[in-house]
């Protein structure tokens, strides 16, 4: 269970991708996803995974890693691949199995949709990859900022992110504490009829919650020791700068946006 | 249970950026009905180490014996089960497991969990209680209105209640004030006299690695740093210091009062009045050849 004590998926590094502004960060993803549904050809799908595969490289990610993030979606991207086989109905048969006639166009609509959920997956992945699950919520926070005027409460909503987000490592700690506290005290949660492992985990949630709301009393208590106070003129510890990193990347990525538009049929 | 460490080296997080080596080919042996202490600074590897006294980690490399049950690495055992009935794992802050309605189920739920019968299950709890000296009118209150020390006590009941042949346990005194600390570990010293328990217990407190133990290994950076009896141990203070331990108060002070003195006396274990004694004598016996 060690292995899922790794905060979300972040992988320290200090590459450019890394030293990018989160909110930049974001921005761009953000208007890649959207870009991603305009490609046609085959050279703007290339010019978009040039784009992907190159931030990739340049975040020097151990390859491993970007697979863990794709591994869930694996399963998705190969069944709409082959949903397109069956249902597509247009352009010359290619070939036929078993009375099966699999189309022309059911090949290229099945490998752009599969391409694109890829594209998708490993920019967003490579996202997370790189920012520390505390950037994309200063950056998030800052982004939201204009909801402020309707009356939203942003800040509010950042840190309870962020108080969520700190708590996630220890409250994994401590589930791994009790399980095995519990697992001495004879607790089988690896086996056995789905209702026993069912009735296993009790032992496990009542001490987590208990000592769940005893933390968060405690984190509150401390907070307004401290005299804590959100919102209007809270200064940050760390403030989020646009720096000429910033600035080459998003002129990279308006490159790729014109190139997609050239190369597009 | 005789528990034997053969080379065992234990791998947090293999072959990633966070792969941390926890213990380094570890050798030592506990014999049956020994009371062993396990002192080293923090990240010293104690905690994983304890983890593979009932199966909760196999160890990377090496194997672990314990009476007739082996952990090796990368073999499934089945007896795991049996394993985790005979040793008892007090773990740090045990009051943290408690989750029961009430005191009397929190204590069972080892015991009915090993399929004890209800009968002998009930007889066990009487027991435990008694070993903890918790009052009988808790059985029926919900752990979570008792007080620290008494939920403490609970949690180290549900653990007896299982009847260990070996009890682990891991800083079982840490957060309590001073009388309680020596009420636990005196409850603990009378068990292991007269149930022949084998005991091992991880503490940061020399005192009590001093006054009950009778074997000390003291661990640095997941290796076997020294290992021998308190008394002989305890004498080299230099050693010591050097992965940051200290002595026990007491053989520090007689080690004070030798140099002030001129003196040569020796700590084998004498109660404070005969040290004094010890002392006095020593001065007054000065006096007499000037």
């Amino acid at each position: 269970m060690s292995s899922s004590l790794i905060i979300g998926q972040y992988v320290p590094g200090n590459s450019v991708i890394h030293r990018i502004d989160p909110r930049s960060k974001i921005a761009i993803i953000f208007f890649y996803v959207v870009i991603v549904f305009f490609a046609n050809s085959v050279m703007s799908y290339g010019v978009l995974a040039l784009f992907a595969i190159g931030a990739s490289l340049i975040s020097k990610v151990p390859f491993p890693y970007l697979m863990k993030g794709l591994k869930p979606v694996w399963f998705l991207v190969l069944f709409t691949f082959i949903l397109h086989l069956i249902v597509t109905k247009q352009g010359d048969v290619l070939i036929s199995i078993l009375g099966w006639e699999i189309y022309r166009e059911g090949v290229v609509q099945g490998a752009a949709i599969s391409l694109r959920f890829f594209l998708l997956i490993l920019v967003t992945s490579l996202l997370t990859l790189t920012t520390t699950p505390i950037e994309i919520t200063d950056a998030i926070e800052e982004l939201l900022g204009p909801l402020k005027k309707v009356r939203f409460p942003v800040h509010e909503l950042a840190l309870m992110m962020s108080i969520s987000l700190r708590f996630i490592p220890t409250l994994m700690q401590e589930t791994e504490k009790i399980s095995k506290a519990q697992a001495s005290r004879g607790v089988d949660f690896r086996t056995g009829a789905f209702k026993d492992r069912v009735r296993a985990v009790i032992p496990l949630l009542v001490p987590l919650f208990v000592s769940a709301f005893k933390r968060a009393e405690d984190l509150a208590m401390a907070m307004e020791a401290r005299g804590y106070q959100g919102g209007e003129g809270r200064t940050k510890l760390r403030e989020l700068t646009i720096s000429r990193r910033d600035i080459a990347a998003y002129i990279v990525f308006a490159g790729i946006v014109t190139a997609l538009f050239l190369t597009r049929s | 249970m005789d528990i034997t460490f053969d080379q065992v080296s234990y791998i947090y997080q293999p072959n990633s950026p966070f792969e941390y080596r926890a213990l380094k080919d570890l050798s030592f042996s506990i014999p049956s009905g020994s009371f062993v202490a396990v002192i080293g600074h923090t990240g010293s590897g104690k905690s994983t180490l304890i983890q593979h006294l009932n199966g909760l980690l196999k160890p990377t490399k090496g194997t672990v014996t314990l009476g007739e049950y082996q952990l090796k690495a990368k073999e499934k055992n089945k007896e795991l089960r049996e394993l985790r009935e005979k040793v008892g794992v007090v773990f740090q802050y045990p009051e943290h497991q408690l989750f029961e309605e009430t005191v009397a189920k929190d204590i069972a739920f080892g015991p009915r969990n090993f399929g004890v019968n209800e009968g002998e299950i009930d007889r066990r709890v009487n027991e435990a209680i008694q070993a903890t000296h918790l009052d009988e009118e808790l059985l029926e209150r919900s752990p979570f209105d008792l007080s620290g020390g008494q939920m403490r006590r609970v949690a180290i009941s549900g653990v007896l209640a299982m009847n260990p042949e070996v009890l682990v346990l891991d800083e079982p005194t840490a957060g309590l004030d001073p009388h309680g600390q020596k009420e636990i570990m005196e409850m603990f010293y009378d068990l292991h006299q007269k149930k022949k328990l084998t005991t091992v217990l991880v503490t940061h407190s020399m005192e009590d690695a001093l006054a009950y133990a009778d074997q000390v290994i003291i661990l640095n950076k997941g290796e076997v740093y020294m290992q021998g009896s308190p008394l002989e141990l305890f004498k080299k203070q230099k050693a010591l210091e050097e992965v940051q331990l200290d002595v026990p108060e007491v053989i520090e002070f007689i080690t004070k009062a030798n140099e002030k003195l001129g003196a040569d006396i020796e700590y084998t274990g004498q109660s404070i009045a005969d040290l004094a004694k010890e002392m006095a004598d020593f001065v007054r016996g000065g006096r007499d050849h000037e």
